[in-house]
């Protein structure tokens, strides 16, 4: 005789697949089927994604994402301008998180050239504290639209106002908010103003109790978490199959962050944890954010205890490699020497003289893996760029994750997604 | 398994269609001769470890023959060991088959592929244009296509389809005279009255 279930074992998980699964068994008595087009101009959208739902009364029985509403053809672009003058292009990939792609396409250029092993210490420094802090700034946003669109609106003020302090940063290192353009092949554009590190830790400090707010609304609470238990769960195969990257990757509890995998500047003298989760639904992914947020600023503040030359840099480290051909030198330099006035004007006409060859480089962006493929066949101006958005991968598995989903769930799915249409569209 | 190690193996297995690894920045890759093989290739990258596909990418060696090439980044998740697969197509064939089959993620990349170099995947399942609209007649990646781009007729507004309530009954007309005239009656949807 079958011994009867044990009761406290029973779980009622996967709640929109029994949805689907009654759906499938009433088929007959319900009517027909409607399509509803949603975007590309809809706020639940996060920017001009066009999802076409055919829909069942409130389940959705099918989901096609349209993409390409703000393709601009960045990757023709690229093709047609030196490699520094693409460091703008970059600001507008993910707009969220400009000073990221900043270091992200440098590094790519500096590993074609093979100098991406011998940045300056003081700009590797520099340069993860930008990473961080537009981590921090991009999953604030995230954060923000994600629980306004489920209804908590409290948390998008809260998240905003920290996040202007992240555009106050920015604009001190970089001289602009969002289009910051910090990086040069080679180095930064400048090195950080003396005060800004004092700015930072004041913001780490500021930032923490407001996190900490933001999850005493949102972690625990009751409506928060019944909207994404459960949701659109991935699992760590399907994750893999379809390339997801980033904190969605994670969620499904892959531990793979190129940070820890593949160290670039100065990660690997860093400590800080990967947060994975264990279901892959819509709320691991939000815990995941949450607690990247939170091993950022720990990055952040071990980078201002060890920055090399200290806050001020009283010792004059170096933020560019000295090498004539692949920085600009000093202006001063310039109007007094030969070699310098001929470097300067090849490296501004001509661009950085790459070797021919191909490389590809993954960056740990936000988002995911922002990747940079470059076939160069020598000169100043890439042959092919190629670039790898995360948003654009990520965005490939709604097909699958959405049908069976109720139609109140699609702004949930779509939050916990976290992608940015400036990014996948190109 | 390094990258090296699984170069050689890929090599041992389908001998003379692979080039010999070569190596530039600590990236391997394999060059492949016949481009009707990569899905079988993939499949077995697939099966001795390489279980995430990075990117797809695409070349376009305008003035060479073949004109085109076809670049996949492969990676083992977790180990983290990477390979790069090459292959070219010429440009009376412009196809190859797809490896959906094998990771799907492939499937938009290659959508993305057909889309701006027009070369084709046989075998994928949806092989639509991704970021250019339905019946754009251009592949805006080929070298031979003009930074300013070319004139072609634009998508009708911003749908490519009949929107779904479209010439229903009860319709408000957007932006045709005054609100009296727009408001919502019963329209004829052949006559618009």
């Amino acid at each position: 005789m079958n011994k009867m279930p044990d009761v406290q074992n029973i779980e009622i998980r996967d709640t929109a697949g029994r949805v689907a699964q009654v759906a499938e068994e009433l088929q007959d008595v319900q009517g027909e089927k409607m399509v509803l087009n949603m975007g590309p101009s809809h706020p639940a959208t996060h920017g001009v994604l066009r999802i076409v739902l055919e829909l069942d009364g409130e389940i959705i029985t099918k989901a096609d994402p349209d993409v390409g509403y703000l393709h601009r053809g960045d990757e023709k672009i690229a093709e047609s301008m030196t490699y520094t003058q693409f460091i703008p292009y970059t600001d507008r990939l993910d707009y969220l998180a400009p000073l990221a792609n900043n270091v992200a396409y440098a590094l790519a250029v500096e590993k074609l050239l093979g100098v991406d092993k011998n940045l300056p210490p003081r700009c590797q420094y520099i340069r993860v504290m930008c990473c961080e802090l537009a981590r921090i700034s991009a999953h604030l946003l995230g954060l923000g639209a994600f629980a306004m669109d489920t209804g908590a609106v409290t948390v998008f003020l809260l998240t905003f106002t920290e996040r202007e302090k992240v555009y106050d940063l920015a604009e001190a290192a970089s001289g602009a908010r969002l289009t910051t353009s910090y990086t040069r092949i080679g180095g930064l554009v400048r090195d950080i103003p003396p005060t800004w590190c004092a700015q930072v830790k004041q913001f780490c400090d500021e930032f923490e109790v407001a996190l900490a707010e933001a999850e005493t609304l949102l972690t625990r609470n009751r409506i928060w978490v019944d909207r994404l238990r459960d949701l659109a769960v991935v699992s760590k195969e399907m994750a893999i199959d379809y390339g997801l990257s980033g904190p969605n990757l994670r969620g499904s509890g892959v531990e793979w962050d190129l940070r820890k995998n593949q160290p670039y500047l100065c990660y690997k003298d860093l400590e800080f944890e990967v947060a994975i989760g264990s279901v892959g639904d819509c709320y691991d992914r939000y815990l995941v954010r949450m607690e990247e947020m939170r091993q950022s600023v720990r990055i952040l503040r071990q980078c201002l205890e060890k920055i090399p030359g200290g806050w001020g840099n009283d010792s004059k480290e170096p933020v560019c490699i000295a090498d004539g051909k692949i920085t600009l030198p000093s202006k001063q330099k310039v109007m007094s020497s030969m070699e310098e006035l001929i470097h300067q004007f090849m490296l501004v006409t001509e661009g950085v003289n790459c070797p021919p060859g191909e490389i590809y480089f993954g960056h740990e962006n936000p988002k995911g893996e922002l990747g940079f493929y470059i076939h160069s066949r020598g000169g100043g101006v890439p042959y092919r760029l190629k670039i790898r958005a995360p948003s654009f991968v990520n965005l490939s598995i709604l097909g699958e994750l959405m049908p069976g989903c109720m139609i109140s769930d699609v702004p949930v799915i779509l939050g916990s997604l976290d992608f940015v249409m400036g990014e996948s569209d190109r | 398994m390094t990258a090296l190690e699984a170069a050689n193996s890929i090599k041992a297995k389908f001998g003379d269609l692979i080039s010999e690894p070569t190596e530039f920045r600590g990236e391997i890759s394999l060059g492949i001769s016949d481009a009707n093989q990569i899905a079988a290739i993939c499949g077995f990258a697939k099966s001795i470890g390489f279980n995430y596909l990075v990117d797809v990418s695409s070349l376009d060696n305008y003035g060479e023959d073949p004109r085109w090439t076809v670049v996949y980044h492969l990676r083992t998740m977790l180990a983290g060991v990477e390979i790069c697969l090459k292959t070219s197509v010429s440009e009376e064939k412009s196809e190859l088959p797809s490896v959906v089959g094998v990771w799907r993620t492939a499937n938009w990349h290659e959508r993305e592929i057909y889309d701006m170099m027009g070369i084709r995947f046989c075998g994928h399942p949806d092989l639509r244009r991704i970021l250019m609209w339905e019946g754009y007649p251009y592949y805006p990646l080929r070298k031979d296509f003009p930074l300013a781009g070319k004139p072609s007729d634009l998508p009708g507004v911003a749908f490519t389809r009949v929107t779904p309530m479209e010439g229903g009954p009860f319709v408000t007309v957007a932006g045709v005279g005054d609100s009296s005239a727009r408001e919502p009656r019963v329209r004829v949807p052949e006559t618009n009255e």
